[in-house]
Protein backbone atom coordinates (compact mmCIF):
# COMPACT_ATOMS: atom_id res chain seq x y z
CA UNK A 1 0.00 0.00 0.00
CA UNK A 2 2.93 2.58 0.76
CA UNK A 3 6.02 2.35 -1.23
CA UNK A 4 9.10 1.25 0.78
CA UNK A 5 11.07 3.37 -0.76
CA UNK A 6 9.93 6.89 0.30
CA UNK A 7 8.34 5.12 3.45
CA UNK A 8 11.57 4.65 5.27
CA UNK A 9 12.03 8.16 5.75
CA UNK A 10 9.27 8.63 6.40
CA UNK A 11 8.45 8.19 9.82
CA UNK A 12 6.02 5.75 11.52
CA UNK A 13 3.85 8.18 12.12
CA UNK A 14 3.48 9.48 8.59
CA UNK A 15 3.09 6.32 7.32
CA UNK A 16 0.45 5.29 9.84
CA UNK A 17 -1.60 8.08 8.61
CA UNK A 18 -1.06 7.60 4.51
CA UNK A 19 -2.31 4.50 5.66
CA UNK A 20 -5.85 5.49 7.10
CA UNK A 21 -6.11 8.17 4.01
CA UNK A 22 -5.53 5.68 1.43
CA UNK A 23 -8.16 3.24 2.68
CA UNK A 24 -10.65 6.28 2.78
CA UNK A 25 -9.69 7.43 -0.99
CA UNK A 26 -10.59 3.75 -1.91
CA UNK A 27 -13.68 4.08 -0.24
CA UNK A 28 -14.61 7.06 -1.77
CA UNK A 29 -13.36 5.83 -5.01
CA UNK A 30 -15.81 3.40 -5.19
CA UNK A 31 -19.18 6.08 -5.21
CA UNK A 32 -20.07 7.56 -8.29
CA UNK A 33 -21.97 10.48 -6.68
CA UNK A 34 -20.70 11.97 -3.90
CA UNK A 35 -23.46 12.32 -2.42
CA UNK A 36 -23.88 9.11 -1.85
CA UNK A 37 -20.65 8.42 0.03
CA UNK A 38 -22.08 11.01 2.50
CA UNK A 39 -25.16 8.83 2.81
CA UNK A 40 -23.46 5.88 3.02
CA UNK A 41 -21.00 6.51 5.76
CA UNK A 42 -23.19 8.09 7.74
CA UNK A 43 -24.89 4.64 7.87
CA UNK A 44 -21.35 3.04 8.61
CA UNK A 45 -21.11 5.16 11.19
CA UNK A 46 -24.48 4.84 12.97
CA UNK A 47 -23.74 0.85 12.23
CA UNK A 48 -20.17 1.75 14.47
CA UNK A 49 -21.80 3.42 17.16
CA UNK A 50 -23.69 0.30 17.86
CA UNK A 51 -21.04 -1.95 17.76
CA UNK A 52 -19.23 0.18 19.78
CA UNK A 53 -21.88 0.60 22.77
CA UNK A 54 -22.73 -2.98 22.54
CA UNK A 55 -18.66 -3.51 23.09
CA UNK A 56 -18.82 -1.51 25.60
CA UNK A 57 -21.66 -3.72 27.36
CA UNK A 58 -19.75 -6.92 26.55
CA UNK A 59 -16.41 -5.65 28.18
CA UNK A 60 -18.55 -4.86 31.54
CA UNK A 61 -20.74 -8.19 31.74
CA UNK A 62 -17.16 -10.22 31.51
CA UNK A 63 -15.99 -7.44 33.89
CA UNK A 64 -18.85 -8.21 36.51
CA UNK A 65 -17.98 -12.11 36.11
CA UNK A 66 -14.46 -11.85 36.48
CA UNK A 67 -15.20 -9.72 39.55
CA UNK A 68 -17.70 -12.57 41.15
CA UNK A 69 -14.98 -15.12 40.67
CA UNK A 70 -12.56 -12.98 42.06
CA UNK A 71 -14.76 -12.53 45.42
CA UNK A 72 -15.15 -16.47 45.04
CA UNK A 73 -11.62 -17.10 45.33
CA UNK A 74 -11.06 -14.58 47.87
CA UNK A 75 -13.61 -16.49 49.93
CA UNK A 76 -11.57 -19.31 49.37
CA UNK A 77 -8.45 -18.37 50.69
CA UNK A 78 -10.09 -16.75 53.94
CA UNK A 79 -11.90 -20.08 54.88
CA UNK A 80 -8.34 -22.02 54.05
CA UNK A 81 -6.63 -19.59 55.99
CA UNK A 82 -9.08 -20.01 58.63
CA UNK A 83 -8.65 -23.87 57.87
CA UNK A 84 -4.96 -23.75 58.40
CA UNK A 85 -5.05 -21.59 61.94
CA UNK A 86 -7.25 -24.28 63.26
CA UNK A 87 -5.63 -27.43 61.69
CA UNK A 88 -2.45 -26.17 63.07
CA UNK A 89 -3.95 -25.37 66.89
CA UNK A 90 -5.01 -29.02 66.65
CA UNK A 91 -1.43 -30.13 66.52
CA UNK A 92 -2.14 -31.08 62.83
CA UNK A 93 0.89 -29.69 60.58
CA UNK A 94 0.01 -32.09 57.48
CA UNK A 95 -3.34 -30.11 57.36
CA UNK A 96 -2.49 -26.74 58.24
CA UNK A 97 0.22 -27.44 55.37
CA UNK A 98 -2.50 -28.66 52.91
CA UNK A 99 -5.04 -25.87 53.54
CA UNK A 100 -2.22 -23.46 52.80
CA UNK A 101 -0.60 -25.12 49.43
CA UNK A 102 -4.38 -24.47 48.60
CA UNK A 103 -4.38 -21.11 50.06
CA UNK A 104 -1.64 -20.31 47.92
CA UNK A 105 -3.21 -21.69 44.75
CA UNK A 106 -5.87 -19.79 45.11
CA UNK A 107 -4.14 -16.62 46.03
CA UNK A 108 -2.32 -17.08 42.68
CA UNK A 109 -5.41 -17.39 40.60
CA UNK A 110 -6.32 -14.48 42.26
CA UNK A 111 -3.07 -11.96 41.57
CA UNK A 112 -3.56 -13.11 37.66
CA UNK A 113 -7.28 -12.41 37.47
CA UNK A 114 -6.89 -8.90 39.42
CA UNK A 115 -3.90 -8.15 36.64
CA UNK A 116 -6.25 -8.89 33.94
CA UNK A 117 -9.31 -7.56 35.76
CA UNK A 118 -7.40 -4.22 35.44
CA UNK A 119 -7.14 -4.06 31.91
CA UNK A 120 -10.25 -4.77 31.09
CA UNK A 121 -11.08 -1.86 33.53
CA UNK A 122 -8.96 0.11 30.96
CA UNK A 123 -10.34 -0.72 27.74
CA UNK A 124 -14.15 -0.15 29.05
CA UNK A 125 -12.77 3.47 29.95
CA UNK A 126 -11.25 3.80 26.66
CA UNK A 127 -14.07 1.82 24.90
CA UNK A 128 -16.40 4.15 26.70
CA UNK A 129 -14.45 7.76 25.49
CA UNK A 130 -14.19 6.28 21.62
CA UNK A 131 -18.00 5.73 21.91
CA UNK A 132 -18.60 9.08 23.29
CA UNK A 133 -16.27 10.52 20.80
CA UNK A 134 -17.39 8.94 17.81
CA UNK A 135 -21.09 9.95 18.89
CA UNK A 136 -19.95 13.65 18.47
CA UNK A 137 -17.85 13.13 15.32
CA UNK A 138 -20.72 11.19 13.85
CA UNK A 139 -23.49 14.50 15.15
CA UNK A 140 -20.96 16.42 13.42
CA UNK A 141 -20.53 14.65 10.12
CA UNK A 142 -24.23 14.87 10.01
CA UNK A 143 -24.46 18.76 10.31
CA UNK A 144 -21.54 18.74 7.61
CA UNK A 145 -23.79 16.36 5.44
CA UNK A 146 -26.47 17.89 5.21
CA UNK A 147 -25.19 21.36 4.66
CA UNK A 148 -22.95 19.75 1.96
CA UNK A 149 -25.62 18.62 0.40
CA UNK A 150 -27.81 21.90 0.45
CA UNK A 151 -25.16 23.75 -1.44
CA UNK A 152 -24.32 20.66 -3.57
CA UNK A 153 -23.58 22.94 -6.80
CA UNK A 154 -19.85 23.08 -7.70
CA UNK A 155 -17.39 20.90 -7.47
CA UNK A 156 -15.36 22.49 -5.04
CA UNK A 157 -18.32 20.56 -2.95
CA UNK A 158 -16.22 17.43 -3.43
CA UNK A 159 -12.95 18.56 -2.01
CA UNK A 160 -15.37 19.73 1.44
CA UNK A 161 -17.12 15.83 1.05
CA UNK A 162 -13.61 14.42 1.08
CA UNK A 163 -12.42 16.10 4.18
CA UNK A 164 -15.57 15.05 6.15
CA UNK A 165 -15.14 11.69 4.94
CA UNK A 166 -11.53 11.63 5.51
CA UNK A 167 -12.01 12.57 9.18
CA UNK A 168 -14.89 10.39 9.73
CA UNK A 169 -13.14 7.80 8.42
CA UNK A 170 -10.06 7.94 10.52
CA UNK A 171 -11.97 8.60 13.60
CA UNK A 172 -14.22 5.39 12.56
CA UNK A 173 -11.03 3.08 11.48
CA UNK A 174 -9.81 4.22 15.88
CA UNK A 175 -12.86 3.53 16.81
CA UNK A 176 -13.35 0.09 15.15
CA UNK A 177 -9.43 -1.32 16.48
CA UNK A 178 -10.90 -0.29 19.71
CA UNK A 179 -13.64 -2.22 19.51
CA UNK A 180 -10.87 -5.40 17.90
CA UNK A 181 -8.97 -5.22 20.88
CA UNK A 182 -11.20 -4.91 23.41
CA UNK A 183 -13.10 -8.21 22.18
CA UNK A 184 -9.29 -9.90 22.59
CA UNK A 185 -9.20 -8.99 26.11
CA UNK A 186 -12.45 -10.40 26.91
CA UNK A 187 -12.19 -13.33 25.24
CA UNK A 188 -8.69 -13.89 26.96
CA UNK A 189 -10.38 -12.86 30.23
CA UNK A 190 -13.26 -15.67 29.58
CA UNK A 191 -11.22 -17.91 28.35
CA UNK A 192 -9.24 -17.43 31.94
CA UNK A 193 -12.07 -17.05 33.73
CA UNK A 194 -13.01 -20.47 32.19
CA UNK A 195 -10.26 -22.39 33.28
CA UNK A 196 -10.79 -21.08 36.68
CA UNK A 197 -14.20 -22.06 37.23
CA UNK A 198 -13.18 -25.47 35.95
CA UNK A 199 -10.04 -25.62 38.43
CA UNK A 200 -12.80 -24.35 41.45
CA UNK A 201 -15.57 -27.64 39.99
CA UNK A 202 -12.56 -29.54 40.06
CA UNK A 203 -11.81 -29.10 43.92
CA UNK A 204 -7.97 -28.26 43.64
CA UNK A 205 -9.20 -24.99 44.92
CA UNK A 206 -12.01 -26.59 46.76
CA UNK A 207 -15.50 -24.78 45.84
CA UNK A 208 -16.75 -22.60 48.43
CA UNK A 209 -19.59 -22.09 46.99
CA UNK A 210 -20.63 -25.00 45.35
CA UNK A 211 -22.45 -26.66 48.55
CA UNK A 212 -19.67 -29.55 48.51
CA UNK A 213 -17.74 -30.26 51.83
CA UNK A 214 -14.46 -30.61 51.56
CA UNK A 215 -11.98 -32.73 52.79
CA UNK A 216 -9.95 -30.58 55.06
CA UNK A 217 -13.04 -29.03 56.55
CA UNK A 218 -14.91 -32.39 57.42
CA UNK A 219 -11.62 -33.85 58.81
CA UNK A 220 -11.62 -30.56 61.20
CA UNK A 221 -14.86 -30.77 62.03
CA UNK A 222 -14.37 -34.60 63.09
CA UNK A 223 -11.35 -33.56 65.22
CA UNK A 224 -13.37 -30.72 66.68
CA UNK A 225 -16.24 -33.13 67.38
CA UNK A 226 -14.64 -36.03 69.18
CA UNK A 227 -12.37 -33.31 70.82
CA UNK A 228 -15.57 -31.51 72.03
CA UNK A 229 -16.72 -35.27 73.57
CA UNK A 230 -13.08 -35.68 75.48
CA UNK A 231 -13.45 -32.05 76.45
CA UNK A 232 -16.76 -32.43 78.13
CA UNK A 233 -16.12 -35.78 79.26
CA UNK A 234 -13.18 -34.66 81.29
CA UNK A 235 -15.18 -31.88 82.59
CA UNK A 236 -17.78 -34.04 83.93
CA UNK A 237 -15.12 -36.85 85.22
CA UNK A 238 -14.34 -33.26 87.31
CA UNK A 239 -18.19 -32.81 88.10
CA UNK A 240 -17.84 -35.88 89.71
CA UNK A 241 -14.79 -35.56 91.21
CA UNK A 242 -15.83 -32.46 93.20
CA UNK A 243 -19.62 -33.54 93.94
CA UNK A 244 -17.88 -36.76 95.88
CA UNK A 245 -14.11 -35.97 96.44
CA UNK A 246 -13.25 -38.94 98.65
CA UNK A 247 -15.77 -41.85 97.14
CA UNK A 248 -13.71 -41.60 94.48
CA UNK A 249 -10.47 -41.46 95.97
CA UNK A 250 -8.63 -44.39 95.76
CA UNK A 251 -11.65 -45.90 93.41
CA UNK A 252 -12.01 -48.94 92.14
CA UNK A 253 -12.96 -50.12 88.44
CA UNK A 254 -16.69 -50.00 90.15
CA UNK A 255 -16.45 -46.29 91.15
CA UNK A 256 -15.30 -45.68 87.45
CA UNK A 257 -18.56 -47.50 85.86
CA UNK A 258 -20.77 -45.28 88.19
CA UNK A 259 -18.83 -41.67 87.26
CA UNK A 260 -19.46 -42.86 83.69
CA UNK A 261 -23.03 -43.56 84.37
CA UNK A 262 -23.27 -40.09 85.89
CA UNK A 263 -21.70 -38.36 82.97
CA UNK A 264 -24.09 -40.40 80.74
CA UNK A 265 -27.09 -39.08 82.23
CA UNK A 266 -25.36 -35.70 82.64
CA UNK A 267 -25.25 -35.50 79.04
CA UNK A 268 -28.43 -36.31 78.33
CA UNK A 269 -29.73 -34.01 80.29
CA UNK A 270 -27.48 -31.32 78.44
CA UNK A 271 -28.93 -32.62 75.72
CA UNK A 272 -32.39 -32.49 76.84
CA UNK A 273 -31.82 -28.61 77.38
CA UNK A 274 -31.53 -28.41 74.01
CA UNK A 275 -29.24 -25.28 73.71
CA UNK A 276 -25.72 -24.40 74.06
CA UNK A 277 -23.57 -27.97 73.52
CA UNK A 278 -23.05 -27.86 77.09
CA UNK A 279 -23.85 -26.02 79.97
CA UNK A 280 -23.05 -26.01 83.31
CA UNK A 281 -25.25 -27.08 85.68
CA UNK A 282 -26.63 -25.74 88.42
CA UNK A 283 -24.81 -25.86 91.83
CA UNK A 284 -27.15 -27.31 93.46
CA UNK A 285 -27.60 -29.52 91.00
CA UNK A 286 -23.63 -30.18 90.71
CA UNK A 287 -24.10 -31.45 94.34
CA UNK A 288 -26.98 -34.11 93.34
CA UNK A 289 -26.52 -34.70 89.49
CA UNK A 290 -29.63 -35.22 87.81
CA UNK A 291 -30.92 -38.85 87.19
CA UNK A 292 -28.91 -40.72 90.23
CA UNK A 293 -31.31 -41.51 92.63
CA UNK A 294 -30.56 -40.04 95.99
CA UNK A 295 -30.66 -43.10 97.79
CA UNK A 296 -28.07 -44.12 95.02
CA UNK A 297 -25.71 -41.70 96.12
CA UNK A 298 -23.21 -42.38 99.34
CA UNK A 299 -24.19 -41.30 102.20
CA UNK A 300 -20.64 -41.36 103.89
CA UNK A 301 -17.44 -41.94 101.97
CA UNK A 302 -16.93 -44.81 103.29
CA UNK A 303 -20.76 -45.93 102.09
CA UNK A 304 -19.56 -46.25 98.50
CA UNK A 305 -20.58 -49.14 96.22
CA UNK A 306 -16.71 -49.82 95.83
CA UNK A 307 -15.80 -50.81 98.76
CA UNK B 1 -0.54 19.80 13.25
CA UNK B 2 -2.89 17.19 14.34
CA UNK B 3 -1.87 14.57 15.54
CA UNK B 4 -4.03 10.95 16.40
CA UNK B 5 -2.25 8.69 19.34
CA UNK B 6 -4.75 5.83 18.65
CA UNK B 7 -7.31 4.97 21.23
CA UNK B 8 -7.34 8.14 22.64
CA UNK B 9 -8.29 11.11 20.16
CA UNK B 10 -6.64 13.43 18.20
CA UNK B 11 -3.98 16.60 19.26
CA UNK B 12 -3.57 19.66 17.94
CA UNK B 13 0.66 20.10 18.35
CA UNK B 14 1.98 23.24 17.75
CA UNK B 15 4.36 22.87 15.01
CA UNK B 16 7.35 23.99 16.91
CA UNK B 17 7.67 20.41 18.55
CA UNK B 18 7.24 19.36 15.23
CA UNK B 19 11.50 18.59 14.70
CA UNK B 20 11.34 17.07 18.17
CA UNK B 21 8.25 14.34 17.23
CA UNK B 22 10.24 13.87 14.28
CA UNK B 23 13.31 12.70 15.79
CA UNK B 24 11.27 10.42 18.35
CA UNK B 25 9.47 9.05 15.29
CA UNK B 26 12.95 8.42 13.68
CA UNK B 27 14.34 6.43 16.26
CA UNK B 28 10.50 4.54 16.55
CA UNK B 29 11.35 3.57 12.76
CA UNK B 30 14.59 2.25 13.11
CA UNK B 31 13.82 0.14 16.26
CA UNK B 32 11.12 -1.15 13.94
CA UNK B 33 13.05 -2.00 11.56
CA UNK B 34 16.05 -3.55 13.39
CA UNK B 35 13.30 -5.58 15.57
CA UNK B 36 14.78 -3.68 18.82
CA UNK B 37 11.89 -4.61 21.02
CA UNK B 38 13.44 -2.09 24.04
CA UNK B 39 13.89 0.70 21.76
CA UNK B 40 10.76 0.06 20.32
CA UNK B 41 9.00 0.66 23.47
CA UNK B 42 11.32 3.43 25.37
CA UNK B 43 10.49 5.57 21.55
CA UNK B 44 6.83 4.96 21.59
CA UNK B 45 6.39 5.89 24.89
CA UNK B 46 8.57 9.06 24.78
CA UNK B 47 6.20 9.97 21.37
CA UNK B 48 2.94 9.47 23.38
CA UNK B 49 4.39 11.47 26.02
CA UNK B 50 5.62 14.06 24.31
CA UNK B 51 2.25 14.44 22.49
CA UNK B 52 -0.20 14.38 25.48
CA UNK B 53 2.41 17.06 27.06
CA UNK B 54 2.15 19.45 24.42
CA UNK B 55 -0.86 19.04 22.41
CA UNK B 56 -4.57 19.42 22.94
CA UNK B 57 -7.23 17.44 22.26
CA UNK B 58 -9.19 18.51 19.49
CA UNK B 59 -12.86 19.52 19.85
CA UNK B 60 -15.29 16.43 19.05
CA UNK B 61 -17.54 18.24 16.59
CA UNK B 62 -13.72 18.67 14.21
CA UNK B 63 -13.83 16.19 11.57
CA UNK B 64 -10.07 16.75 10.57
CA UNK B 65 -8.11 13.84 9.54
CA UNK B 66 -4.76 13.78 11.15
CA UNK B 67 -1.37 14.69 9.70
CA UNK B 68 0.25 12.00 12.05
CA UNK B 69 -0.95 8.82 13.59
CA UNK B 70 0.67 7.16 16.51
CA UNK B 71 -0.14 3.56 17.35
CA UNK B 72 -1.87 2.97 21.01
CA UNK B 73 -0.07 3.16 24.21
CA UNK B 74 1.20 -1.21 24.62
CA UNK B 75 1.41 -1.60 21.32
CA UNK B 76 4.02 -4.55 20.64
CA UNK B 77 6.53 -3.77 17.15
CA UNK B 78 4.24 -6.56 15.59
CA UNK B 79 1.22 -4.21 16.04
CA UNK B 80 2.74 -1.41 14.32
CA UNK B 81 4.00 -4.06 11.34
CA UNK B 82 0.26 -4.59 11.05
CA UNK B 83 -0.40 -1.01 10.83
CA UNK B 84 2.18 -0.28 8.03
CA UNK B 85 0.95 -3.13 5.93
CA UNK B 86 -2.79 -1.87 6.25
CA UNK B 87 -3.76 -5.26 8.22
CA UNK B 88 -5.91 -5.21 11.38
CA UNK B 89 -7.67 -1.77 9.85
CA UNK B 90 -11.57 -1.40 9.92
CA UNK B 91 -12.30 0.21 6.54
CA UNK B 92 -13.61 3.28 6.91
Amino acid sequence: MYMKGTAARMGVMKRVSLVFKAKANKALDKMEDPRETLDYSYQRQLELLTKVRRGVADVATSRKRVELQMNQLQQQADKLQVQARKALGMGRDDLAREALTRKASAQSQLDELQTQYAQLQGEEEKLTLASQRLQARVDAFRTRKETIKATYTAAEAQTRINEAFSGISEEMGDVGMAIQRAEDKTAQMQARAGAIDELMASGALDDAVGGKRDDIQSELDMMSASSDVERELAMLKGEITAAAPKQLEGTSANGDAQAAQAAQAQAAQAQAQAQAPYAPPAPAEQAQPAGIPVSDLPGEPQDGDGS
Amino acid sequence: MIVRILGEGQFKVEDAVSAELNQLDADLEAAVEHGDEPAFTAALAGLLAKIRATGTPLPPDILEPSELILPHEGSSMDEVRKLLTDEGLIPG
